[in-house]
C-alpha cells in the first residue's frame, strides 16, 4: 500500500504544489487502491478511473509549464451518488435509475472540475440517501474499514468507508437528518454539514429539500475546511442557497484555540440511550476542551423531544412529492406490465419495480402526511415543531457558542441489526437531526473508541447559522489535542483491512 | 357521446337562478419559463426548449422569474386586487406525463393577489360588477399528442407523445367569485368578462392574449339553483373553452342542459365537462372525486415572494389606462354613435381603431373600414382580425387614399383585398396595379362627350332639372374609366358640360 | 426529564388501515399486492404513532417553520440561458419518438 494513500489531504496539496510528488502518481495510488478493496468494501459504485487520470494529467502538464493553478488542483476526491455527473451514470444507490447519465452536473461537481480535482468515483449510499446503514442500497451495502462485518453509516457509507478505507482523500456527502455526520462517527472520520444553503443543492438528487445540504467527507477537520472552501458560495441555480459568503473555513481551522469559548452540552443529547463508552470518551473530550480555557455550559433543548417525530413526517412529506418524477417517462427505469397498459400502470409498475421498501415505505408515509385531513395534524404540526426546535437553538446559542454532544447513541451495529426495526433504525440520528431541522451547521469529529468494542465514537459539534467557522475552529482544537493524546490520528487505529474477507 | 336533452333558454331562466364562474389562464410573454432560462417559446421543434429543471431531471431546482412576478402584481392591480405581502409557491401534487415534476409548482393559500373587482359591460349595455376571488401564478404543463386510434383524440389512442417547450411557461390563474344577477344575459357576460381580461392583459404588454393559440384559456363554472333558493347548486366545470364565441355558447348550453335534468327531478354531477366546439355540447369529463388530493404543501425549493411597497406603487404608476376608461376616453373622441361605438368594443376593434386614427386616418373612415371590410373577411374565413395580414398603418394608408380622391371606395376594397393577399402596401397596389382614379378631367369630358353622343337626350333632360337622367352617362363613363374614376367628378363635369351648351 | 428517545412510545392506535394503505399507494402510483399492503399497514401504523407525538408537542399560537433559514424574494432575471438539445433532453427516456417523449395511451382522463 502506497503511503500516499494514507496522507491527509492538505498533506498532498503541499505535497503537489511543491511537484514532490504528481497528480497521476496521487490519483493512480488511489486507483490502485480502489482496485484492490473496493470488492471489500463496496464503498464505490462507479470508478471514474480514466477521467480522473486525465485531469490529473492536466493538471500535472499545467503545474509543471509554471500555470497558476486552484489551491486543490490534482487532489482526487469522491462524489456521491446522488450528485450529478455528465460523465459517469449517478444512480442515488437505487435500480430505478439504473445507467443514468445525467445530461448535467450539479453545481458542486462543476466546482471540482473548475479546482481541477480529479474525480474517482461515485460513493454508495442508502436508496436516495434514506437510511443509516448502506444496507438499502440497491448495488449491496458498504463495509466499515474498521469490521467488515460492521455498517459503515448512512446514507453516506460509501463516502464514509472510500475515506476511512483509504481509496479517496476527501469524499462529497449529502446530510439530511446526519448522513454525512453519522457515518464520519462510525468509521472514526470526519463529516461536515455546513449551513443549510451554503453550498448549492442544485444536482443534489432531492431527497427533503428544506432539511438536504451537500458537505465534506474527510480523515482530517482541516481537510474538511479545504474541501468546504471549493463547494461553499452562493449559486443562482439554487433559490435557496446563501447569497454570502461564510469566510474561509481553512483560516478557522488554522485558529485552534477554545480560550474563553462557551461550550454547551446539551442535556437532553447526555442521559440515557447512549452506549456506555461513547458516552465515556464524549465526558473526557469536555474535559480537554475545559482544560484548555473553554467554558461548559449546560443547555436545555426541551424541544428535541419531538425532533425524531417532526422529522420523519417532514422528510417523507417531502420526498414523496421530489421522488414523484421517477415514472419511467423521461429517464430512468420503465417496467411494462402485460397486456396493454395505460400510462398510469406503467409508472405504477415501474415504482413498484425500482424502489426498495425502505423508499417505498417513506413515500406512503409522506402521501399519508400531506394528505388532506391529515396534513394540520401531521405535517402542519411537524412544522411547527421545527419552529420550536430553532426557538431552543437560539435560546441554547445565547448561553454558547457552541454546543457538543456524541455524535450518534451508539458505535457501528452490525449488519441486519436494525433493519427489520425502523424505528430502532431512525434513532440513530437522534442527535444529528435537529441540525438539519434548524439549518444549522454541524460536524462530526472523531472522539476515541469505545471501551466495550473498540470501534469509533464521534463527537458532534453544532453551531449558529452561518457560523460554520465555529465548527472548525473548535473542531480543529480538539483534534490537534486529541492527538497529542494519542500520539497518532484516530484512522490510525484502524486494523489492517482484510481484503476478500 | 349523445347530445343531452335540454331545456329552452327562457324556460330555464324562469325556474332557475344562473351562478358561475370563471378560471381564466393567462399566459405571460415573457421571454423564458417560469423557473427557468429555456425560451419561452413553444411553437419550436418538439422538445428543444427544454433543460433540466423543465424537463423534471433529478436534482434540478427552480428559479423564479422576476419579470413574471412583476407581470403577475400588473394584472393584481389592473383588476383592483390587494398584493399579497408575503406569498409562497406550493407543490400541487399529481401525475400526468405532461407534468414533468409530477407536482405543479404554483400558488396555493398564497397567491400573490386577491380581492378585486372589474366592472363589464354586456352587449345590451348592462354593467356588471364581477368580483375576483385571487389571481396565482403558476406553471404551464407540456403537451400531449395522442397517436393511433382513428380521430387523433385521447380515446383509442395508441400511444402518446409529449412535449416539454411549454412545461414551465408562465401562467396567472385569475380566479372569480361565485358571479350571481346576470340572468339571461350570464352567458354574455362570461365572454364580455374574459374580453376584457384578454384586453387588460394586452394592454399590459404581459401576454400576447392570443385565444386561437391557447395565451388566454378558460374554464367556465356553471350552477343553477332555483330562485329565492339560498344554497349554491352543484355546480360544473366547462373546461377549455377558447374562444369568446365558444364561452357564450358552452355556458348557455351548460344551463339549459342542467334545468332539464334538474326540472326533472335529476341531481348534477360535480364534473368537468368537454366543450366540444364543432358540435356545441359539452361532455362528461371526470367526476370531482376524493381521489382529488393534491396534497398541497409549500414548495421548499423557493422563498416567499414579499414584494415592496415601493415595487407594488411602481408598478401601479406604470400601469397603462384601464380599458374601460379608455373606452369612455375614446368614445368621446371618436363621437361614433353609441350603437356604432358598441359595435366597435363588440367586434375587439378598438385597439386597431386607435391606432389606424393615430396613424392620420378619420375616426368614421377608420371604424368603417375595420367593422365593414375587414371584419367581413375575417369572419368568412373564420378568423380571428389579428390573424389577418394587414396593419393599422396600411388602413390609414387606404383611407387617405378614398379621402384624397386617389381611389373610391369599390377600388378601396380591391386594394384591400390585395394587401390581405400580401400583395405590398395600399399605394404600391395602386400604382402597381393602376388602380389610382381617372383625375383627368380632359379624358373624362372626352368620356362624357362619347355617352352624350349616343344619349344626346340627356343634356336636355338635366337642364330641365331632370337629374336622374344622369345617371345612364355617368354609369357609362365609369364602364368606359373601368371603375376607375370618381363618380361625383363625373357627376359635375356632367352638369357643367349640360349648363355651359 | 423528557427524552427525545420518548420517541418510540405509542400514544395511539394508528388510523392506518390497509383500505387507506392502498389508497394512498394509489396516490403515489405505487402498485402493491395484497401481502404488501398488509405488511406496509402494520409496518405505517408503529411509525405513525410514534411520529403522532408531534400533536403534543405544540401549544399555542406557533409558526410553521418552512424553511430553516429564512429568505425572500431570490428571483432569476428573464434572460434566456442554453437549452438542452432534443437529443440530450431525450437521452435517458426509455422511449421517444418524432422528437417527443413516448408513453403508454392514456386512458383514464381526457
Amino acid at each position: 500500500m502506497s503511503d500516499l494513500i494514507k496522507k491527509n489531504a492538505s498533506e498532498l496539496v503541499d505535497l503537489l504544489a511543491k511537484r514532490e510528488v504528481s497528480s497521476v502518481e496521487v490519483t493512480q495510488a488511489h486507483l490502485d487502491r480502489i482496485a484492490a478493496v473496493n470488492g471489500t468494501l463496496n464503498s464505490y459504485l462507479h470508478v471514474t478511473a480514466d477521467a480522473a487520470l486525465k485531469v490529473a494529467a492536466d493538471v500535472d502538464r499545467r503545474r509543471a509549464a509554471g500555470e497558476s493553478l486552484p489551491k486543490l488542483a490534482g487532489l482526487p476526491i469522491a462524489v456521491k451518488d446522488n450528485l450529478t455527473t455528465t460523465d459517469a451514470p449517478t444512480t442515488a444507490g437505487s435500480k430505478i435509475l439504473e445507467g443514468w447519465v445525467p445530461q448535467y452536473d450539479a453545481t458542486v461537481v462543476t466546482k471540482l472540475r473548475n479546482e481541477l480535482m480529479p474525480i474517482l468515483g461515485k460513493t454508495n449510499l442508502d436508496e436516495f440517501a434514506m437510511g443509516s446503514s448502506t444496507e438499502f442500497s440497491a448495488y449491496g451495502p458498504s463495509r466499515n474499514p474498521w469490521d467488515t462485518d460492521r455498517i459503515p453509516g448512512g446514507s453516506g457509507g460509501g463516502s464514509s468507508s472510500a475515506v476511512a478505507g483509504f481509496t479517496a482523500p476527501l469524499a462529497l456527502g449529502s446530510d439530511t437528518g446526519g448522513s454525512i455526520r453519522f457515518p464520519g462517527a462510525v468509521t472514526g472520520t470526519v463529516g461536515t454539514k455546513p449551513t443549510y444553503g451554503a453550498v448549492s443543492r442544485y444536482g443534489l438528487i432531492a431527497l427533503a429539500s428544506s432539511l438536504d445540504q451537500v458537505g465534506p467527507v474527510s480523515r482530517n477537520v482541516l481537510d474538511a475546511a479545504l474541501l468546504q472552501d471549493v463547494i461553499a458560495g452562493h449559486d443562482p441555480h439554487d433559490s435557496t442557497s446563501l447569497p454570502e459568503s461564510l469566510g474561509s473555513m481553512a483560516e478557522a481551522a488554522a485558529n485552534r484555540s477554545v480560550a474563553g469559548m462557551r461550550i454547551g452540552v446539551i442535556k437532553q443529547l447526555t442521559g440515557a440511550g447512549f452506549q456506555p463508552g461513547v458516552k465515556a470518551r464524549f465526558d473526557e473530550s469536555l474535559e480537554l476542551l475545559a482544560k484548555n480555557g473553554a467554558e461548559i455550559v449546560e443547555v436545555d433543548c426541551p424541544s428535541f423531544e419531538y425532533a425524531i417525530a417532526a422529522y420523519y413526517l417532514i422528510l417523507p412529506a417531502e420526498a414523496s412529492s421530489n421522488l414523484a418524477k421517477f415514472d419511467s417517462v423521461r429517464f430512468g427505469l420503465r417496467v411494462t406490465p402485460e397486456g396493454n397498459p395505460t400510462i398510469e400502470r406503467v409508472m405504477a409498475a415501474t415504482r413498484e419495480a425500482g424502489f426498495g421498501p425502505e423508499v417505498k415505505r417513506r413515500i406512503i408515509l409522506g402521501t399519508y402526511a400531506l394528505s388532506s385531513g391529515y396534513y394540520d395534524a401531521y405535517y402542519g404540526s411537524a412544522q411547527k415543531v421545527r419552529t420550536l426546535i430553532q426557538r431552543d437553538l437560539a435560546a441554547a446559542f445565547a448561553k454558547a457558542d457552541v454546543l457538543v454532544s456524541p455524535t450518534a447513541p451508539t458505535t457501528a451495529f452490525k449488519f441486519g441489526e436494525k433493519i427489520d426495526d425502523p424505528l430502532a433504525m431512525y434513532l440513530n440520528d437522534i442527535a444529528t437531526i435537529p441540525a438539519n431541522l434548524a439549518g444549522i451547521p454541524g460536524m462530526s469529529i472523531p472522539n476515541g473508541l469505545a471501551d466495550e468494542d473498540g470501534l469509533p465514537s464521534g463527537l458532534q459539534i453544532l453551531a449558529p447559522a452561518r457560523e460554520d467557522a465555529r465548527l472548525y475552529r473548535v473542531g480543529a482544537a480538539l483534534e490537534a489535542w486529541h492527538e497529542e493524546v494519542w500520539g497518532k490520528r484516530m484512522i490510525d487505529f484502524a486494523p489492517e483491512l482484510k481484503v476478500g474477507a | 357521446m349523445a347530445k343531452a336533452e335540454l331545456m329552452n333558454y327562457e324556460q330555464a331562466l324562469e325556474q332557475f337562478e344562473v351562478v358561475i364562474g370563471l378560471e381564466v389562464h393567462v399566459e405571460l410573454n415573457t421571454k423564458t419559463k417560469m423557473f427557468c432560462g429555456c425560451r419561452n417559446d413553444f411553437g419550436d421543434e418538439p422538445n428543444t426548449n427544454v433543460c433540466p429543471i423543465c424537463i423534471g431531471l433529478p436534482g434540478s431546482l427552480p428559479a423564479v422569474n422576476r419579470r413574471a412576478v412583476e407581470s403577475s402584481i400588473a394584472i393584481g392591480l389592473s383588476l383592483g386586487c390587494s398584493i399579497a405581502p408575503n406569498g409562497r409557491f406550493s407543490r400541487k401534487n399529481y401525475f400526468y406525463p405532461d407534468l414533468a415534476k409530477n407536482f405543479q409548482t404554483s400558488q396555493y393559500d398564497e397567491p400573490i393577489a386577491f380581492e378585486g373587482t372589474i366592472d363589464i359591460e354586456v352587449p345590451s349595455g348592462n354593467v356588471f360588477t364581477v368580483a375576483i376571488e385571487r389571481a396565482h401564478m403558476e406553471e404551464d404543463a407540456g403537451k400531449l399528442t395522442h397517436v393511433g386510434g382513428n380521430t387523433g383524440r385521447i380515446h383509442g389512442a395508441e400511444y402518446s407523445l409529449v412535449d416539454y417547450n411549454r412545461a414551465g411557461v408562465p401562467l396567472v390563474e385569475i380566479v372569480t367569485k361565485p358571479v350571481l344577477g346576470a340572468g339571461a344575459e350570464a352567458p354574455e357576460l362570461a365572454a364580455a368578462y374574459v374580453r376584457s381580461i384578454r384586453e387588460i392583459v394586452k394592454a399590459l404588454g404581459v401576454s400576447d392574449a392570443r385565444m386561437e393559440r391557447g395565451n388566454v384559456r378558460c374554464d367556465a363554472n356553471v350552477s343553477l339553483r332555483r330562485h329565492g333558493a339560498e344554497k349554491l347548486g352543484t355546480r360544473t366545470e366547462t373546461k377549455n373553452v377558447n374562444s369568446l364565441r365558444s364561452i357564450e355558447r358552452a355556458v348557455r348550453y351548460e344551463i339549459q342542459r342542467q334545468a332539464h335534468i334538474l326540472a326533472a327531478g335529476g341531481s348534477i354531477t360535480q364534473e368537468t365537462r368537454h366543450w366540444h366546439e364543432d358540435r356545441g355540447i359539452t361532455s362528461s369529463g371526470r367526476p370531482k372525486s376524493d381521489a382529488d388530493d393534491y396534497r398541497y404543501f409549500p414548495e421548499p425549493d423557493l422563498v416567499p415572494v414579499q414584494p415592496s411597497h415601493e415595487l407594488i406603487e411602481s408598478i401601479r404608476a406604470s400601469l397603462p389606462e384601464n380599458p374601460a376608461d379608455r373606452r369612455k376616453r375614446l368614445a368621446g373622441e371618436w363621437g361614433f354613435s353609441e350603437l356604432e361605438f358598441r359595435d366597435v368594443v363588440n367586434s375587439g376593434l378598438l385597439d386597431q381603431i386607435e391606432e389606424t386614427v393615430a396613424a392620420g386616418a378619420k375616426p368614421q373612415a377608420a371604424r368603417k373600414w375595420w367593422t365593414g371590410e375587414v371584419a367581413r373577411v375575417a369572419n368568412s374565413e373564420e378568423k380571428d382580425v389579428a390573424d389577418l395580414n394587414v396593419t393599422p398603418a396600411q388602413i390609414a394608408e387606404l383611407a387617405s387614399l378614398v379621402e384624397a380622391g386617389k381611389i373610391n371606395d369599390r377600388i378601396g376594397r380591391e386594394v384591400l383585398a390585395a394587401v390581405l393577399a400580401g400583395e405590398g402596401s395600399p399605394a404600391e397596389i395602386v400604382s402597381a396595379k393602376g388602380l389610382e382614379v381617372v383625375s383627368d378631367d380632359g379624358a373624362l369630358l372626352a368620356a362624357i362627350d362619347e355617352a352624350l353622343s349616343t344619349q344626346p337626350d340627356v343634356i336636355d333632360a338635366i337642364r330641365e332639372g331632370r337629374m336622374q337622367a344622369a345617371g345612364a352617362v355617368i354609369g357609362a363613363v365609369m364602364k368606359a374609366m373601368k371603375g376607375q374614376a370618381d363618380a361625383a367628378r363625373v357627376r359635375e363635369l356632367l352638369i357643367e358640360r349640360a349648363n355651359a351648351q | 426529564m423528557a427524552s427525545p428517545f420518548a420517541f418510540t412510545r405509542k400514544l395511539f392506535m394508528s388510523e392506518l388501515t390497509p383500505d387507506l394503505v392502498r389508497h394512498l399507494a394509489s396516490l403515489a402510483r405505487i402498485q402493491v399486492t395484497d401481502d404488501e399492503v398488509e405488511r406496509l399497514a402494520a409496518q405505517l401504523a408503529v411509525i405513525v404513532d410514534s411520529v403522532a407525538t408531534v400533536n403534543k408537542a405544540v401549544e399555542g399560537d406557533v409558526p410553521a417553520t418552512s424553511h430553516p433559514i429564512a429568505m425572500a424574494n431570490v428571483f432569476r432575471e428573464d434572460v434566456v440561458e442554453p437549452s438542452l438539445t432534443q437529443e440530450q433532453a431525450l437521452s435517458g427516456a426509455a422511449d421517444s419518438d418524432q422528437g417527443r417523449f413516448r408513453v403508454a395511451a392514456i386512458l383514464d382522463e381526457e
